[in-house]
């Protein structure tokens, strides 16, 4: 299975993603420029971490226009798999393969640690190996991870089963203290529709490996491998 | 010719840097503060175009890259002399 992550001037979890896939989940794996128009040959793609053109303007906006963009939402709409891993979730928002927004956190502060989430559904190729209603760990790095959507949108993403990730305490509670940002109904992660794409603030790459301080992570890139392999 | 576009967030959506700044100000004693919004002003230098093809285009950027609709909400000003 072969991964693409996707570049852009800003972007600084890129090389963590391709250690994971390349090292740890042992895939061929290579790095897309985001002047590139081309996705051939990929199996999936990860837009990662980082402040992709500064956050100038608001987070993802300017990305959402690089050339490598449009290639990447024809090949979300053909059903190929895309995560968006913090501000690679900020770009899916702005390009509108998932709905909503981000706002700048609550508590107005960078918010850098590992947190508590609730695997809400894994019924999606990202989730499929963990448990539903696991309590798993991963870390957060961002200052605009304040997800918001309107009720329709909310009620929509409820009805269709598409939240994949939310901020709880350690007994799975989504508590308005368990939400490091603010984030509607504690929302850390969303799937579309079609459940092809996820974007999530939380870093899986980051806790792939139990020497960097967890590994609840790696199941979710293992669960991508698996339902490649299983034609999904 | 210049644009000016201000961008601000929509009612509904909670502006915590408005609510910071608000309590800063009812800090320093303005207590007929009732609420702030922050927003972003941005100046869009235009040539070649009349005045109302130049409103439109400023609407189409507006909508397209300069504000996101789901979270903000813009006003538009025309400064046809861009003489300050």
């Amino acid at each position: 299975m072969k991964f693409g992550v996707v570049v852009f001037p800003g972007s600084n979890c890129d090389a963590d993603c391709y250690h994971v896939v390349d090292q740890v989940l042992g895939q061929p794996v290579e790095y897309i420029w985001h002047k590139d128009n081309s996705v051939k040959g990929f199996d999936a793609l990860i837009i990662p971490g980082g402040f992709s053109y500064g956050d100038y303007l608001r987070t993802g906006a300017i990305a959402r226009f690089s050339p490598i963009m449009q290639e990447v939402i024809n090949f979300a709409e053909k059903g190929g798999l895309v995560i968006g891993i913090c501000n690679g979730f900020q770009i899916l928002l702005e390009a509108g393969l998932l709905p909503g927004a981000m706002l700048r956190n609550d508590s107005l502060q960078f918010r850098c640690r590992p947190v508590n989430l609730k695997v809400r559904t894994n019924n999606s190729p990202f989730t499929r190996l963990y448990q539903p209603g696991e309590v798993i760990t991963l870390p957060i790095a961002h200052g605009e991870g304040n997800y918001f959507c309107d009720q329709e949108t909310l009620n929509h993403l409820l009805e269709f089963d598409q939240i994949a990730f939310t901020y709880c305490d350690p007994a799975g509670q989504e508590t308005p203290e368990a939400n490091p940002n603010g984030s509607r109904a504690n929302i850390a992660g969303i799937l579309n529709r079609r459940r092809n794409v996820l974007g999530m603030m939380p870093h899986p790459e980051r806790y792939s490996e139990s020497l960097l301080g967890g590994e609840d992570g790696f199941r979710l890139f293992a669960s991508m491998l698996q339902s490649f392999e299983g034609g999904i | 010719m210049v644009g000016k576009v201000f961008v601000t967030l929509k009612k509904e959506v909670l502006d915590p840097q408005g609510d910071t700044v608000r309590k800063s100000l009812h800090t320093l004693g303005y207590d007929q503060v009732e609420d702030v919004r922050v927003g972003k002003y941005i100046e869009v230098k235009l040539q070649g175009l009349t005045p109302e093809e130049a409103r439109k285009k400023l609407e189409e950027m507006c909508s397209r890259l300069l504000a996101n609709p789901v979270i903000e909400e813009y006003r538009l000003e025309l400064l046809e002399d861009d003489a300050k």
